[in-house]
């Protein structure tokens, strides 16, 4: 991100406006900045989706694969994630530059999956302790402006919610050997249960208060931030008939995460995390709605992708 | 050489295309705002965006006297390929790619005019369907013009490839993935149309010596067809939010 250089007034202003809840564009300190999301837009992948929150951009491309389970979760899928920095963002990630905060990502990113409250690995499972689904979850982070935990767990979120797993329509077993017959047809495909996967969510302090969603003028005010990885609620993710046969989730914390060189009090970091709880819960819904609308509208209109063209 | 059923009783190619056609091209300048200048760039279904850095000081190992330095990096989404890839850079197919980007770039920039600098191009590819090297150079020619650097000419690239149709040899412009995993002698031309000059020339496979002029010559159509919707393009971005009047003055 570009040195951005403030004085020491116009840091005050920052301040004192994020403790009356009314920062200098407007929002309060629960707002975010408005994103434009597009799902399906790379057709070599089995799920992906472009999320553009201000200046940062991320595409992510998951892909799927047969794989055998591990001994002791026979009945579990799995699940891997891979963070690329584009040199495109800042020529720093040139060669190996970007790696150290590509794996901080990717490892935040794993540890809020883990939980099977958060993403139900038992729904890529084919054969228990023979077969399973491995899905590749592939970040690529193609402009870098700030917040990039958020907008990394929108964008998984929104290409789980369009990945299409393939029906198997028959199985032979050939004493140990398992051979799997796949569906050709692209249509005979079931989505996978996403509501409850995890949105991470940043909250920057600045003076004694937490702000989401900073931009560079507050992040240049704070010396630390929280991230907290919130469960969904899979009400905002049905449409329709099954809304009333699912029950609504509490949410739920599934990983917790600092960065940056200051300190925080324990009663503030209660406050941050319950503060990122409320954050959590409008973010998810708005998704939820967002990529129903798109699944709505690729179905009746045939919609075709945008991609970078617009 | 490669079987004659690439090409069908009709003529016409696996995806449908004539021998003569090119994929559709549809391109974006100035997609990002951090970088000096940007592109997207698809031909078909392969994708490709490019970012340019610079002019700017160049790190000391690096500098020359001569002129400009040209650093390029290919890099290729893990998910832009069927098969999913380990390393999105790194490996050698991508240095490879990363010298022959930086051959055919140094040659249409006028690297004079900036001794002791350095200009950053990066390409990343967002999905391969065949041609990824000539996408790449299509889009990195956009994001440079895009990034203000004085060019001597448009570079673009085009691959072709040899086919048969009723005993007479028919080149094949813009190969596709299909086409390329065939197995047929696969050409791939990066020139400067406008001077008619070559900048790059790699050729898979073998080709007999004398078919060699006929689909160098096909390569060479298809990079001045691309030149002319690349200029299309760059003139009707330029255009955006001016009104028709100011256009015709220029």
């Amino acid at each position: 991100m570009a040195d951005l250089l403030l004085s020491s007034t116009e840091k005050i202003f920052i301040v004192h406006g994020v403790q009356d809840d009314y920062r200098s564009d407007g929002r309060s300190n629960i707002d975010y900045r408005p994103m434009e999301l597009e799902t399906e837009v790379v057709s070599h992948a089995s799920g992906s989706a472009r999320l553009r929150l201000a200046n940062t951009d991320v595409l992510v491309g998951v892909k799927t694969e047969i794989d055998t389970p591990k001994p002791d979760q026979p009945g579990l899928g799995k699940i891997e994630f891979f963070v690329d920095c584009s040199a495109n963002a800042t020529p720093e990630f040139e060669g190996r530059g970007g790696e150290q905060l590509a794996n901080s990502i990717s490892n935040m990113m794993q540890r809020a999956y883990q939980s099977s409250q958060a993403f139900e690995l038992k729904q890529l499972c084919i054969l228990e302790g023979k077969q399973c689904w491995k899905l590749y979850i592939d970040i690529l982070i193609l402009e870098s402006g700030g917040n990039l935990y958020d907008a990394v767990s929108l964008a998984v979120k929104a290409a789980l919610f369009n990945t299409r797993i393939p029906f198997v329509k028959a199985v032979l077993m050939d004493g140990g050997n398992v051979d799997l017959q796949l569906s050709d047809d692209p249509y005979d495909c079931k989505h996978l249960d996403v509501g409850c996967a995890p949105l991470l969510i940043t909250l920057c302090k600045i003076g004694d208060k937490c702000v989401v969603d900073p931009s560079a003028e507050e992040e240049s005010c704070s010396v630390i931030s929280v991230v907290v990885g919130v469960t969904g609620n899979t009400k905002s993710y049905c449409s329709g008939k099954e809304i009333d046969s699912v029950k609504s989730l509490e949410r739920k914390c599934s990983t917790i995460g600092m960065n940056g060189s200051g300190s925080l009090a324990p009663q503030t970091l209660q406050s941050a995390i319950m503060q990122g709880m409320v954050a959590a819960e409008s973010l998810d819904e708005a998704l939820g709605q967002a990529l129903l609308r798109e699944r709505q509208e690729n179905v009746i209109l045939k919609k075709h992708a945008y991609g970078f063209l617009k | 050489m490669p079987g004659p059923d690439l090409l069908s009783s009709q003529g016409l190619r696996l995806d449908g295309r004539r021998p003569n056609e090119l994929r559709r091209i549809r391109c974006k300048m100035g997609v990002f705002t951090q970088p000096d200048g940007s592109a997207y760039l698809e031909q078909g279904n392969t994708k490709v965006l490019a970012a340019v850095y610079g002019p700017h000081q160049a790190a000391k190992s690096k500098s020359s006297t001569e002129g400009v330095v040209v650093n390029c990096q290919y890099s290729m989404a893990t998910f832009s390929t069927g098969e999913r890839k380990n390393r999105p850079r790194g490996d050698r197919k991508s240095q490879e790619m990363s010298l022959h980007l930086r051959q055919a770039l140094t040659a249409a920039i006028k690297t004079e005019l900036y001794p002791r600098s350095q200009i950053d191009v990066y390409v990343e590819v967002l999905q391969a369907d065949g041609g990824a090297y000539c996408v790449c150079v299509n889009a990195a020619t956009l994001a440079l013009i895009d990034a203000g650097i004085p060019l001597r000419a448009y570079a673009c690239a085009c691959s072709a490839s040899m086919a048969w149709h009723g005993g007479q040899p028919e080149p094949l412009v813009d190969v596709g993935h299909v086409e390329e995993a065939a197995g047929g002698v696969v050409l791939t031309v990066a020139s400067l149309p406008s001077t008619e000059n070559i900048a790059l020339l790699e050729m898979s496979h073998r080709l007999h010596m004398d078919y060699f002029d006929v689909v160098l010559s096909r390569a060479m159509q298809g990079c001045r067809d691309i030149e002319v919707i690349l200029d299309k393009a760059v003139r009707e971005h330029l255009a955006e939010g001016w009104t028709k009047e100011d256009v015709v003055t220029i």
